[in-house]
């Protein structure tokens, strides 16, 4: 668990904070955490059911999802001609837009902008992308303070800890430990929670509707992000449910927005599938709140100077990668995360990135590189309730196979010898082909199961397989193979 | 950039200008090449076109009656909604702004002045445009939309007449609408068909609403805690009656929607 911890950002590149240990010994210490577990399966299990209520009231759904993909199979074949369409929209329609190659020029470009505004303080809706990019520490370099107003990214912010879910990011959270966070830190930001705040989660969302109300009110700069940005009339739109969005998109003078270079579309009809397929996969809505849309800069209405930053950030790698390349179709709905076994035990800190869950698994390595993540293709059961949950079908667990392979790859690249589970697999290979040695080993087996067994269950293997036996429960071996059986049962009658 | 900036101090504008150009430049040519390098598997003659994207899902069936179902949605939402006849819409609004305890209510240009006649309401205008200080200090917002989606209880407005700029209808803490039968269409592909991407857009759903705390959802953070939606009912006589103070709403209301501002 990461709580408290500072974190620093820049220990890969800037691309993804991969700042705590590997998902095993994360995932371990998470498992212990019993107040974590509760909190994540109640979580996880509402919005899986509200999720198949609103998935189950559209009769085309599954179409949709084809379209979805399909949109983005196309955007991320033609990226190039898209990204080109959208900068000349935008500019035409009154905005400037940057091009970021990775965390640090994209850091660059927003600081400079804000300083060129005089203005010391920023806004922000809550963003992905500014969160990879560590952007809030670089401002905090650059002496420029950011102010997160999405409720629960204030909570992760006040209590200076981690997001651990996409949409909800505070969901390893209760009330009582928000009540805390509120009551002692408020007022080193701003305002003070109120002397006798409880912890009903009215009270809290008051309490922070009055600390951010004063911050909205007088923000000269507002930094988002986007959830999809149309090529053809340079339209931006951010999805939300409390307001801040729209708060911070209409009331500053200035407004930056940091963008994956993914998140183009083609044209601005696609928004309607994606307007459908958003909500309901992640909330579980009919629709969120409110959307806002907006097309470069309006005269009279909402900010007047806008700025879009492309960021690669990585983003072309995962583009090379014709196995990986669907991985940029991620809409960040979250809905993954819901159904996964393993994020509904472990929570989003074990992972150690920005991104959790499933598409955390393979979009992390992917940005980073697998060397640098080379366990969290590994965090995953391959169940596939994620490809089935996705609403762009990215086929999550092809995805993490064909990571494990890199993995695999590059780890054999690197031996000078091979492994212990090379060699037992060069010896499995020889076994197998032989019957006489077959034979032999398993009855070799039989005798070796009995000495081991407990329980009806070997728990820890001798020698080299003990790691390996040290997380898993081993059925014994036969104590007859089943060619003894046969002989036994078939042949002679 | 604008450069009717001129009350704000600008650093450094023109060294930062030309660094900001050459980085750009920079940039682009990085982020681009490294896109084409990374597509080399993608035949040089295929066009998008060439990749087809299905749109099975836009034969649905409408339903019958959107207008219903429009309002059966946007009740779900907690959002109160009140259907009337033409001729009854003054005295709805005028009973709406009484119930909500409303005093002073922005009224944006192109606001239906018949809507008005009835309401004891100061009646404030967006001209010259208010400050956002002033804007908080009123308690309402009266507007019209450009379009409503019933499948999904959703209204969209796009700063046209009657509905000002964005920032009328997300200051102040209570947001009255008044739909038309013949804005609401059944669907969100129809409803974006219908509008101009070139105008700034707010699809709003229901009042502001969070779910971060232990996934309670609790209206209100940021935007109006209120949404108020009358609903004109065409062609039909006007019901006689039509509530002055006890107007009743067509779908339930949820417990907690009345009386939810402080």
């Amino acid at each position: 668990m990461s709580r408290g911890s500072g974190g620093g950002l820049d220990a890969n590149d800037g691309r993804v904070w991969l700042g705590t240990p590997a998902f095993p010994e994360a995932a371990r210490t998470a498992l212990a955490d019993t107040q974590l577990r509760h909190n994540l399966r109640h979580a996880t299990t509402t919005i899986r059911a509200k999720r198949l209520d609103a998935t189950g009231e559209v009769p085309h759904w599954e179409e949709l999802r084809e379209a979805g993909a399909a949109i983005k199979r196309r955007t991320a074949r033609h990226l190039d001609h898209y990204l080109e369409q959208l900068e000349r929209s935008v500019t035409e329609a009154g905005g400037t837009v940057h091009w970021a190659g990775d965390a640090a020029e994209a850091n660059r470009i927003v600081a400079r902008l804000v300083t060129a505004t005089g203005a010391r303080e920023v806004v922000k809706v809550k963003s992905m992308a500014t969160q990879e990019i560590g952007l809030n520490e670089a401002l905090g370099a650059a002496g420029i303070t950011a102010y997160e107003t999405d409720l629960a990214e204030l909570i992760v912010q006040l209590g200076e800890d981690r997001p651990s879910h996409i949409l909800v990011p505070a969901i390893h959270r209760n009330r009582a430990e928000i009540r805390d966070v509120f009551a002692a830190r408020m007022g080193d930001w701003g305002r003070a929670a109120p002397q006798d705040l409880d912890d009903d989660p009215k009270a809290l969302a008051e309490a922070a509707r009055l600390h951010l109300r004063e911050k909205f009110l007088t923000a000269e700069v507002a930094i988002s992000g986007a959830n999809f940005a149309a090529a053809d009339t340079g339209t931006v739109a951010v999805v939300e449910s409390e307001g801040n969005g729209r708060m911070c998109l209409t009331l500053p003078r200035t407004l930056i927005t940091v963008m994956g270079i993914e998140k183009v579309v083609p044209r601005f009809a696609d928004l309607e599938v994606f307007l459908q397929l958003l909500p309901r996969s992640s909330t579980g809505e009919r629709m969120n709140p409110y959307t806002s849309l907006w097309t470069g800069v309006t005269p009279g209405d909402g900010p007047q100077d806008f700025h879009l930053v492309l960021l690669d950030n990585g983003r072309t790698d995962v583009l090379k990668d014709t196995v990986g390349r669907q991985t940029l179709a991620c809409i960040r709905c979250s809905a993954c995360l819901n159904v996964c076994p393993v994020y509904e035990r472990t929570g989003g800190h074990a992972y150690g990135s920005v991104y959790p869950g499933p598409i955390g698994a393979v979009l992390t390595p992917q940005l980073v590189g697998v060397d640098k993540a080379p366990s969290l293709p590994f965090a995953s059961t391959l169940c596939g309730a994620c490809y089935d949950a996705c609403p762009v079908k990215i086929d999550i667990p092809e995805v993490l196979v064909h990571l494990r392979a890199r993995v695999v790859e590059a780890d054999r690249d690197r031996r000078a010898l091979p492994t212990p589970e090379a060699l037992a697999m060069a010896a499995a290979s020889a076994v197998l082909d032989s019957p006489t040695l077959l034979g032999i080993a398993q009855r070799a087996a039989a005798a070796g199961g009995r000495l081991t067994t407990r329980g009806g269950r070997i728990r820890r293997l001798p020698g080299p397989l003990r790691r390996w036996s040290a997380t898993r429960d081993t059925p014994p071996p036969a104590r007859e193979t089943f060619r003894t059986w046969w002989r036994e049962n078939r042949e002679r009658r | 950039m604008t450069d009717e900036r001129t009350d704000r101090p600008r650093p450094g504008t023109s060294p930062a200008e030309d660094d900001r150009h050459d980085r750009t430049d920079t940039g682009r040519a990085a982020v681009l090449g490294r896109i084409r390098a990374a597509l080399g598997d993608v035949p040089a003659d295929e066009t998008p076109a060439d990749v087809p994207v299905p749109r099975a899902y836009l034969r649905t069936t409408p339903p019958d009656d959107i207008v219903t179902l429009f309002a059966e949605r946007v009740g779900d939402y907690r959002a109160t909604v009140v259907r009337c006849a033409p001729e009854e819409v003054a005295r709805t609004v005028a009973a709406l702004l009484e119930r909500r305890g409303v005093r002073r209510v922005v009224v944006p240009d192109g606001f239906p002045p018949e809507f008005l006649t009835r309401t004891d309401a100061d009646l404030v205008r967006d001209a010259p445009p208010l400050t956002v200080r002033q804007l908080d200090a009123v308690d309402s917002t009266l507007t019209t939309v450009a379009v409503a989606i019933a499948e999904t209880g959703t209204v969209v407005l796009d700063a046209g007449p009657g509905q000002g700029r964005r920032a009328l209808t997300l200051v102040p803490d209570h947001h009255l609408c008044v739909v038309h039968p013949e804005q609401i269409v059944p669907d969100v592909p129809e409803a974006l068909a219908r509008l101009d991407p070139r105008r700034p857009l707010t699809l709003v759903s229901g009042p502001s609403a969070t779910s971060d705390i232990e996934l309670r959802r609790v209206e209100g953070v940021h935007g109006p805690r209120i949404l108020d939606i009358v609903l004109v009912t065409s062609g039909t006589p006007a019901r006689p009656e039509t509530p002055e103070t006890s107007e009743t709403p067509e779908t339930p209301e949820t417990p907690d929607t009345p009386g939810a501002r402080t």
